[in-house]
């Protein structure tokens, strides 16, 4: 049933990983990153990629689940290697017509995928052990400084956790008000791409409609009780770091040092 | 007693504009009421659609403010900028539908988001979202989505979301309207709780006759006037004046109604099966 689909790709198990602060979370997959664009040698994608194996391991999440990922940007990945490959300039090993393969362009190849894999592994790690809630919750004590900026974090995250809280709803009213059409004769299966777009305005229309009454209803039962921004509002769930999570932040620092050192090492 | 809720010559008119924003027209929803509740009554007021009650009911909780007249909360004038706070934390309120209300993705958050707005400590909330729950009897669902429940037990979720505001008056506009006979039961059931065990003041407001014949005191609108006032007693007695205003009566009230029109003597009026069985086995 559409009420059972789960946002985003959170999955359930209570693992280190899951149970570390949602902030420590995001500023590690952000370390992560940036190491993988501080790397130029494979021996520092040796390192990332075993940081990752074991953060993969500690998670108990099944690597079946981080891999169906890659799937939606498999196409992306065979195409950045296919253009590296054939249009970096250098050495060349192998000529047909007018293409040629040269030593730089394997090696850039190969590491351009590794990146992106790594890049994509990492941060599916982290909205698999993280529930958007808690990932709103990060963000939102992550930003605070921007507060000082004028910058509305409280209302962005409060925000997307509306808007996750409404996404099966509004997607089951979707689903009533593509019945109700079709069971008068509407037709969204069929026809040209134009066509079937033309076919979606009986749909939109009356899930705009419902959505702004939503909105309307949601915004008085928020002021009902006593909603007035995120001035003087405590939190049930507060964020409280655990000495779980100093260690954690350890270990990232820790991470960076090595891929930095390793770098300089190699390249001296 | 203290008075809870307190209206004076109460006007509220929706003013209806072109797309000039000239005044096309201009519709009276609520005209002249004047209504007293005291601090622990449980109130139903009764309308059919479009007789005002939601309206009226707004202005308990400051989310309408009066055209004319006053309205007073415990005392306090809803028309103070400094007084909003305070009166919507007194006076809760139910919406009717369940699904439009409930703001947290996890039963025990969303009924934390009032606690959490008004300021209270971390550990005030848990105490506080564990009482509510436990009080509509929904503390076993505390780690359940809102989408899983049923729309009884959703209500019975925004009612303990208000109970942990700790109020004194919960307004409750129609909060039956969208369930089935369950989940209505189930609602009228926690109300009724409340309002027996915590002494919380309780204004219903609903079409369903049935759910209002244990009230203290019920209060009939049409075309925004108060045109009846009393107890579910004496208003049941007048049927007549209730057809007319295309209101019903509860079915066994009905039954005897129909009864005594055709000779049987029943006393006037009924408002349980257990009366009617009584006075019919006085009638052999």
């Amino acid at each position: 049933m559409l009420r059972d689909i789960t946002l985003g790709q959170y999955y359930r198990a209570d693992s280190v990983i899951h149970r570390l602060d949602p902030r420590v979370k995001i500023v590690a997959t952000f370390a992560f990153i940036i190491s993988l664009f501080i790397v130029k040698n494979f021996i520092g994608y040796l390192i990332a990629g075993l940081f990752l194996a074991v953060c993969i391991r500690l998670s108990q999440v099944p690597p079946r689940f981080i891999f169906r990922g890659m799937k939606t940007i498999f196409f992306l990945l065979i195409i950045t290697m296919v253009f590296n490959l054939f249009l970096t300039a250098g050495e060349p090993i192998f000529t047909f017509w007018k293409f040629q393969i040269t030593k730089e362009g394997i090696k850039l190849a190969a590491m351009m995928g590794i990146r992106l894999v790594f890049l994509i592994t990492g941060s599916s790690l982290m909205t698999l052990t993280t529930t958007p809630n808690n990932l709103t919750d990060g963000l939102e004590s992550l930003l605070g400084p921007l507060k000082k900026v004028r910058v509305p974090v409280h209302e962005i995250s409060m925000m997307m956790s509306i808007a996750l809280r409404f996404i099966p709803i509004l997607m089951e009213e979707t689903d009533k008000i593509m019945k109700a059409q079709m069971a008068r004769g509407a037709d969204f299966e069929s026809g040209s791409i134009i066509n079937r777009a033309k076919n979606l305005v009986p749909l939109l229309v009356p899930l705009f409609i419902s959505a702004f009454r939503r909105a309307n209803d949601l915004a008085m039962a928020m002021e009902a009780r006593c909603y007035r921004g995120g001035e003087g509002r405590t939190k049930m769930k507060p964020l409280i770091y655990k000495k779980r999570d100093f260690i954690a932040y350890l270990v990232i620092v820790l991470y960076l040092v090595l891929i930095v050192v390793m770098g300089r090492i190699l390249f001296r | 007693m203290k008075e809870m809720i307190s209206t004076d010559k109460l006007v509220f008119e929706y003013i209806r504009r072109d797309e000039e924003g000239n005044v096309e027209g201009i519709t009276r929803a609520v005209d002249e009421v004047d209504l007293r509740v005291k601090q622990g009554q449980f109130i139903a007021i009764l309308g059919h659609n479009g007789s005002g009650k939601s309206t009226l009911a707004k202005h308990f909780n400051a989310l309408l403010f009066p055209t004319e007249g006053e309205v007073y909360i415990d005392g306090m004038l809803t028309d103070k900028e400094e007084n909003l706070w305070e009166i919507r934390q007194e006076a809760g309120m139910v919406f009717q539908n369940p699904d439009n209300q409930i703001i947290g993705q996890v039963v025990e958050e969303d009924v934390g988001f009032g606690p959490e707005n008004m300021g209270v400590p971390t550990e005030e909330i848990w105490e506080r979202v564990d009482e509510s729950l436990k009080a509509v009897r929904m503390d076993k669902f505390r780690k359940s989505s809102p989408n899983h429940l049923s729309g009884g037990q959703k209500q019975r979720v925004s009612i303990a979301g208000v109970i942990a505001m700790h109020p004194k008056c919960i307004i409750m506009d129609e909060p039956t309207a969208m369930l089935d006979p369950n989940g209505r039961r189930e609602v009228i059931r926690a109300a009724r709780a409340l309002n027996q065990v915590e002494g919380i003041t309780v204004i219903l407001i609903t079409h369903y006759m049935e759910e209002v014949v244990d009230a203290d005191r019920v209060f009939v609108m049409d075309k925004g006037r108060i045109v009846m006032e009393g107890t579910p007693r004496q208003v049941f007695s007048q049927v007549e004046k209730l057809k007319e205003l295309r209101l019903g009566v509860p079915q066994v009230t009905m039954l005897a109604y129909e009864l005594r029109k055709s000779g049987l003597p029943i006393p006037d009026p009924i408002l349980s099966r257990k009366e009617l069985v009584e006075a019919l086995k006085a009638c052999r």
